[in-house]
Parts: C-alpha cells; structure tokens; sequence
C-alpha cells in the first residue's frame, strides 16, 4: 500500500486562487519525499489538504488507503503533523505541551511516561522540560515540535517547512532527527521545503511544484542528470593540446578561451584525476581546476524559466 | 463513548484550568470588574428603585444574581470565542488533526471555560453574601449557573467560526451580547419593561438563566423554575450541538 497516493488533487480558494493544481502522487512506505518549491507554490496548502485540515475542491487523496475526505479520523490515527507556524500551546510547560498531545491521542499512562521521556531525550530538551514554552528559542520549539509529531509513533509524518528561520547549526540538528527518524523507526516523510540544499540532502525521491502544479518528480540525482552533465572548467599552460589529447577520451569538450578548458561529463569528481594525470604526462601544467555539478536550483531554473529564491 | 474521546475532553480542560491559574491579573479583573458593578450600582440605586411585588427584596439583592450570570455569561463566551487566539496562534491546527471528534472538542472546551466562569461566579456570589445580599439557597442555583456557562460558551464558539479576526469578535460582542445581556433582566424586571422590550426579552434565552438563578437563590422569578431551566436546557443543548457542527465544517 501506498503511504501517500493523489489523484487530481486540486484547492481553489474564493474560486479564483487555485492554490493546488491536479497534483498527482504517490509516495511508498519508509520513502522521505520532498516538495520544494519557492514561497506561494502550494506547499502548505497540499500539506494542509493531506492532513484533513482542508478539504479538497476536486480530486482525492488517500493516507495508507484511507480518504483524506471520507474517513477522516482514520487518516488523523495515522499521521503526525509539524506545522509551518509553531502550533504550540506557549503558556504550558514544553512536557504539558507533549502530555496534551499524548492524552489527545489517547495513550496510556506507562505509554505517557515512556514516550515523553523517551521524545525530550532524542531532540535534547530534558532539562527545558519544565519551562513555559514562552521562554523557548525559535530552534528550541522547533524540537519540541518534531518531538511531539511522532510521539504516537504515525505511519506518515508531513513537516512543513521544518527549518524554516533556524540558524545553520538548529538546521542541521533538525536534519539529523529527520534522518533518524526516518531510519530508526521507519516513518514515511513529506517534508516541504524551500530550500533546494535540504530537499537535495533529506530526500528519496523530490517534488517540484510551483503555481500549484507539480513540474517533476525524481530522485535528486537523476533530476540533475536530466538537466546536463557536471560542467569541469581547467586553467591550464597549454589548452589546446589538453583538448586534443581529452577529446580522445569519452569527455565532451565545450570550448577552449585563452588558458580555460570547460568540460562537461558526467560524475565529473570521477574523470578530475585522470585529467590530472594526463596533463601530467604531456608536460601540461594545471594552475586550477573547478567542479560544478547541476544543483535543485539549476533543475528549478530550467523548469521554470526562474530562480528557486525569487 | 471510546475511552479517549473522555481522555480528550478531560485535557482540554485541563489545559484551560492551568491556564487559568497562570493568568492571575485576567482573573482578578474578571472578578473585580463586576464586584464593582454590583456594590456601586447596586448600592447607588438601592434606596431609588423600588421592586414590584416584593417588599423584603432591594435592589441590590435582585441585582446580585443578575452581576453573577453576567459574568458568568461574558468569561464563558469568551473561553468561546478564545479559539480565534488559538487559531491564530496555531494551536488549534494541532487540536484539529488530533483523532478526536469535533464534539469532544467543543464539551471539552465548554467544560474549562465553564468551570473557570463557575469559580468566577462563586467568588463573586460570596462577596454579594458579604455586601449583605439575603441568599435563600445556593444549591439549586447551581443548575443554571452551569448551564447559563455552558450555553455561553458554545455561543462563544460559534462566533468564533464566523470571525477570523479581533475586530468581528469585538464587534459581535458589543453589539449581540452586550445588548442580549442587558435585556435578560439582570439589571431590571421584565415587569416594568416597556412591551416592545418586554417581547425582546421574551425571545432572549439569557433571559430564562438570569431568572432562574434568581428564582432558585432569591425565591424572586417572572416564570416558574421548571420553564426557566427547560429552556435554557435545551437551548444548551441546541447551542452545543450546532457549535460542534459549525466548528466541524469550518476550515482553518
Ligand atoms: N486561506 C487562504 N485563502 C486564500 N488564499 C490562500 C489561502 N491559503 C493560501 N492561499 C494562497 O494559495 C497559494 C499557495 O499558498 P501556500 O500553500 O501557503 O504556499 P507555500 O506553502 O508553498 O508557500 C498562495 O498564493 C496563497 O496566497
Ligand atoms: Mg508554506
């Protein structure tokens, strides 16, 4: 069964905004799938209409066989949610926040204890425990959050725009709880994102959507594939002779200006030595050689005619 | 009912009562505010308004039980409407996608805020018995108490699914409670009203808890208790019931 399956799904707000587009996907169990888009795609709405809060104007979706629709509470029993704004109740302690969450899920008192422990410890909030959340830093309540989402132990977690405002160390902390809990306890993930770096490093499998339409879906790697190759740029003596001697090879020479050779290949990181080696040979003399490999923002940009960010 | 529909109702409770002990200032203005309504006014017009049909009852002990359902009707109707706070602080995303039905939602929150307009409205009935108002019983009058909270409270909620922002909740308070408050007989008998306002006060549901919480702790009462509290049991029941259903059909 799929953990996550659309069919056509579409919202429209006031009847003009159509904020999700005859969005078709599918994600399988244990997958972490990303949705990247720039602010407006869609992203929140989509995750909105996954997670029962809104209801679709045409087109179904279904959570492990339930309909988002129909058979609502049986959806709500299977997900865990981290929204894009803090949805946390500041006048309670982080511990009351996650006992709330734990008794609204209907977890037994030994469940209760365990879980709550066993939650603060993973994402390093014991000590804060007792605090109002009030007197939380943004990366702090964005922990507590990620903490409370899975502690019902939900078939599929969606997290909104988890990093959304932390600084690159509370990022990167975030990431790792992602990355563990998709490992060690086999939650699916849909996690949205705008930034291109961290749908690229998290996901199996990414989504790009923009205007509310999903443009392609694809591992990463093979996203940048299909856009070109990795692009090799070579200051060396003698350019001419290195193209002469490179073109015997399965590399494609773009062109040669004054000492710059620019090579496009694929995994380029593979061929850098062997260009080392034979300019070594032939008495050439490499003063740099630089590496680009094709990124999200590049896959987006050829898409959409535009930029990720703006 | 499963078991964990009651583990939700109970803390969504719970959540409102340590809130509510946790914001002291609110809470003593909520009391201090009608204390003063009641000595003031009540003191001010004693001598001034005479009662009809009762010699031994002032002013001031018709107006206590009406100070009492006001306060209880307004902090109600505000726990009500604080889901507009919930939403815009988020919280209520997490409540909403919770498995959890609508209905143990609504009970839920109508129990907290009602519990906190009950001790609200106990406080300020023990300073009305210190200011001197002549109590006949207290237990009877609990009934409506709790139900004049309850049904508050729903109506509450429901403005709360109207009104995405501060400024319509504001409005609706001034201009459909405030008035449904003063025409309910708290401040004045429905015996000397002008008929026009006489029928106004006949359709206004408040009107039927503010006189049974008079009659049941004054022994002073327009209609007979048993019609007070079967209307204002099942407008209660009305209220809830339609709050639950527009707070389920309404999105965030
Ligand atoms: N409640 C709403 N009412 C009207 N328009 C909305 C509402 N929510 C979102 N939108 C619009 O839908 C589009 C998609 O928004 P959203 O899903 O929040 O995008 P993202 O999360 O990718 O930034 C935007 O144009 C936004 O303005
Ligand atoms: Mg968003």
């Amino acid at each position: 069964m799929k953990a996550i399956e659309t069919h056509n799904l579409t919202k429209t707000f006031n009847g003009v905004i159509i904020a999700v587009d005859r969005v078709n996907l599918s994600v399988e169990e244990g997958e972490i799938f990303g949705f990247l888009g720039p602010n407006g795609a869609g992203k929140t709405t989509t995750v909105k209409l996954l997670t029962t809060l809104l209801r679709p104007t045409s087109g179904t979706a279904k959570i492990c066989g339930y309909d988002v629709v129909r058979q609502r509470s049986k959806v709500r029993e299977k997900i865990g949610v981290v929204f894009q704004e803090p949805a946390l109740d500041t006048e309670l302690t982080g511990r009351e926040n996650l006992d709330f969450h734990a008794r609204m899920y209907g977890l037994s008192r030994k469940e209760r204890e365990e879980r709550i422990e066993y939650v603060l410890n993973l994402v390093d909030l014991v000590d804060r425990a007792d605090d109002l959340v009030r007197s939380y830093s943004g990366g702090m309540k964005r922990r507590l959050e990620i903490a409370r989402s899975f502690m019902h132990s939900p078939k599929v977690l969606f997290l909104d725009e988890p990093t959304l405002g932390l600084d690159a160390r509370a990022r990167f902390t975030v990431w790792n709880y992602i990355k563990r809990l998709n490992k060690e306890e086999g939650i699916t993930i849909f996690l949205t994102t705008h930034y291109m770096e961290e749908a690229d490093k998290l996901s199996d499998r990414v989504a790009i959507i923009n205007n509310g339409k999903i443009l392609v879906i694809d591992e990463p790697e093979e996203l940048k594939n299909r856009i070109g190759k990795d692009v090799i740029s070579i200051t060396c003596s003698h350019p001419e002779k290195l193209r002469e001697i490179v073109e015997r090879t399965d590399l494609n020479v773009v062109r040669t200006t004054n000492n710059l050779l620019v090579v496009s290949v694929n995994h380029g990181e593979e061929k850098i030595p062997m260009i080392v080696e034979v300019a070594n040979e032939n008495g050439i003399r490499i003063e740099s050689i630089s590496l680009h490999k094709p990124n999200l923002d590049d896959v987006f940009l050829h898409y959409t005619g535009r930029k990720l960010g703006g | 009912m499963k078991l964990r529909e009651l583990q939700a109702i109970y803390v969504m409770w719970a959540r409102q009562m340590k809130r509510f002990v946790r914001a002291k200032s609110r809470v003593i203005g909520n009391i201090v505010q009608p204390v003063f309504f009641l000595a003031f006014l009540g003191m001010g017009l004693n001598k001034v308004v005479a009662l009809p049909g009762s010699e031994n009852l002032t002013y001031l002990d018709f107006l206590a039980p009406g100070i009492i359902s006001m306060s209880i009707m307004f902090s109600s109707a505000f726990a009500g409407i604080s889901i507009i706070w919930d939403r815009r602080f988020g919280f209520l995303q997490e409540v909403l996608v919770a498995p959890v039905s609508r209905l143990s939602i609504v009970i839920g929150r109508a129990l907290g805020g009602g519990t906190v307009a009950l001790i609200q409205g106990f406080i300020i009935l023990i300073i009305s018995i210190l200011l001197g108002v002549k109590v006949k019983a207290i237990l009877p009058a609990i009934p409506f108490m709790i139900l004049s909270a309850l049904v508050a409270v729903g109506f509450g909620i429901m403005i709360a699914t109207f009104t995405k922002d501060f400024q319509g909740f504001q409005l609706i308070m001034n201009l459909l409670l405030f008035p449904m408050i003063l025409l309910s007989s708290a401040f004045f008998p429905i015996d000397t009203m002008p008929c026009w306002l006489k029928v106004l006060s006949e359709i206004n549901p408040l009107t039927y808890a503010v006189d049974g919480l008079r009659g049941s702790l004054m022994g002073y009462n327009h209609f007979p208790l048993h019609v007070d509290f079967l209307i204002v049991l099942g407008v209660c029941m009305g209220v809830m019931f339609l709050s639950s259903y527009l707070f389920n059909r309404s999105e965030i």
